[in-house]
């Protein structure tokens, strides 16, 4: 496996992995990830389109992944500005990820059956 | 298995949960559990990120306080985000969505600039600065400029569909266009900068500053009308902002979520920009146009049929079939549920009630069926233009409510129209079109619509919300 931190790119312990490879291989998995994603989306009927840019809007909040990592990552030196960046990015990450899941909920109740 | 290993297939589960959510979004049931997916992937991706060996050794050296920091920053967000989504009105949901995603670029681009910023403290002190052209230094500069671009794009849209005071009027100066291709290239520069020299905050953030003015400059020239497809591409922006950033990190989950989104951002400009019969560097660069369109006193002159509520009335009570056409002055005069009434009493005689839908129609894609959904008008009564088309001939009555340019059909007959190809709900092919506006001005397109004279075109003059209530109760009691 590869590990996925950053000090193992400029640590000369990178000559282990060759980072076209690992560059070549995001690509692959960001092409294809794309196809996928134009395949199932243009199947979404009109009527849904707000609550799936709602939806996909919450899930464009992936990033909170990255900014836990980061955030949450302290040098041996010490904390640095780059951890009260990261813990910034957290926060709003979290609000479009918590805001878009619920707000697409709240949309798609709306357009269930209504009991009488 | 090592412990990266299982982290890794944590974010592949979370991934597949996210492929599935947005397969699931092909129907309203089957989306509320899809939504339901995607939350939990995304629970899963977030939780996977605590046991990154980076952040396991920091918790081994500096015990529990740097997670319990995130986990509240975590918290907060999510309070603030569930709290916004909760209030928000609904018929201000491009607005919301707006926000989200530039929430959602600003934490992208802070990402990148965290990261940057400890690798270069880190580079420092072993004395050895961060080579020049690595994927890490492409990509940061990239997650930085997107991201920038992005959160400001939204902040402005916001500004825009909020209809705060500032951001009335379009900007429109003449020397724009100058002005940001100064700022293009200026980008261009600073992004060769960044790559060349990673090793420097200082550019990076002049980068992002550059991308912030970018970000305003796009887009307060764009229009009120071409608002849709701006919240498509701020969307869109946010996924692969997300995506730019996997590539910083070296991480799979952000690069296939974030592309995921790109992808769905990217397909919705598509169908915006056909829905309105523009293109994207138009809707983009362009500004309406001046029309040289037909005069509109040779198309309105004596031929315009104005009716009463009372006649109206008595047009619908021998209707088998109405179709009601909402355009977007019907939810600015919150006339949703007055239109609810409206179908109610028709339907109680005995009438069939539908709504036509343009793709259009609302100030994001599928907006109107949102308002009309929260009037608790069923989905299946909702019906797509390309769906319900074939069906206006069989049609009693059609009832455009708010709509304009979407139903001239100038557009199928005039190819020297400025919205000639454009398509459109053929209204006019219906038995008798009832058309509920306050007055004959154009629409956002600015040109006089045939309809409006058409021999099967009766005018009703009034407010949306009025007209509704006032046909309402003649038909009660006629």
């Amino acid at each position: 496996m590869i590990t996925a931190s950053l000090p193992l790119l400029i640590a000369d312990t990178a000559a282990a992995v060759d980072p076209a490879a690992t560059f070549i291989r995001l690509l692959t998995v960001f092409l294809l990830a794309m196809w996928v994603g134009f395949e199932v989306i243009t199947k979404v009927p009109q009527r849904l389109h707000t609550p799936l840019t709602s939806g996909s809007n919450a899930i464009s909040g992936i990033t909170a992944v990255g900014a836990i990592v980061v955030a949450a990552t302290v040098a041996a030196a010490g904390y640095r500005f780059g951890n009260l960046l990261g813990l910034l990015a957290v926060v709003l990450a979290m609000v479009n990820v918590a805001g878009g899941f619920v707000v697409t909920h709240r949309m798609l109740e709306m357009f269930q059956p209504k009991k009488k | 298995m090592s412990s990266q290993a299982w982290i890794n297939l944590a974010y592949l589960v979370a991934s597949m949960l996210f492929i599935v959510a947005f397969k699931l979004m092909t129907g309203p049931r089957t989306a509320v559990r899809g939504n339901y997916l995607g939350a939990a992937g995304m629970a899963i991706a977030l939780l996977a990120a605590c046991f990154e060996p980076s952040v396991q050794e920091t918790l081994a050296a500096r015990g529990a306080w740097p997670l319990v920091l995130v986990a509240l920053a975590a918290v907060v967000g999510a309070a603030i985000g569930a709290t916004m989504a909760i209030r928000y009105p609904m018929t201000g949901m491009p607005q919301m969505v707006a926000l989200l995603n530039g929430f959602g670029g600003a934490a992208s681009t802070l990402v990148a600039g965290a990261e940057l910023w400890n690798a270069t403290a880190t580079a420092r002190e072993a004395a050895s600065p961060l080579p020049a052209w690595t994927q890490f230094a492409i990509a940061t500069a990239l997650t930085g400029l997107i991201g920038a671009v992005t959160f400001w794009g939204s902040l402005v849209a916001f500004g825009k569909l909020e209809e705060l005071p500032q951001f009335k009027k379009a900007w429109t100066d003449p020397n724009r266009h100058w002005i940001n291709l100064g700022l293009g290239l200026g980008t261009l520069l600073l992004l060769w900068g960044v790559c060349a020299n990673p090793s420097s905050n200082l550019l990076f953030w002049a980068l992002v500053i550059v991308g912030s003015v970018l970000g305003c400059t796009l887009t307060m020239p764009i229009g009120g009308a071409d608002m849709p497809v701006v919240i498509c591409l701020l969307n869109s922006y946010s996924g692969l902002a997300a995506a730019a950033a996997g590539f910083v990190i070296d991480n799979s989950v952000l690069v296939i979520a974030g592309s995921l989104v790109g992808a769905s951002g990217l397909i919705l400009t598509a169908i915006m920009c056909q829905a309105m019969n523009r293109s994207l560097v138009g809707v983009l660069f362009g500004g309406l146009g001046t029309t040289t369109a037909a005069n509109a006193d040779d198309v309105y002159a004596g031929k315009v049929k104005s009716a009463s509520a009372e006649e109206i009335a008595m047009v619908l009570e021998g209707a088998d079939r109405v179709v009601i056409v909402p355009g977007y002055g019907l939810a600015v005069a919150q006339a949703q549920h007055a239109v609810r009434e409206l179908a109610n009493a028709l339907e109680k005689r005995g009438t069939t009630v539908e709504y036509a839908i343009h793709p259009v129609a609302g100030r994001m894609p599928g907006h109107m069926n949102v308002l009309l959904a929260e009037a608790d008008i069923p989905y299946e009564k909702l019906r797509e233009m390309d769906d319900i088309n074939p069906t206006f001939p069989e049609t009693d009555v059609a009832i455009v409510i708010g709509a304009n340019d979407v139903v001239n059909p100038a557009a199928r007959t005039d190819p020297k129209s400025p919205i000639a190809g454009m398509p459109i709900l053929d209204v006019d092919k219906a038995r008798t079109v009832v058309v509920v506006k306050r007055s004959l001005s154009p629409g956002f397109a600015g040109i006089p619509n045939p309809l409006f004279a058409a021999d099967n075109t009766l005018m009703y003059f009034a407010d949306g919300k009025k007209a509704i209530l006032d046909l309402t109760s003649a038909l009660e009691k006629g």
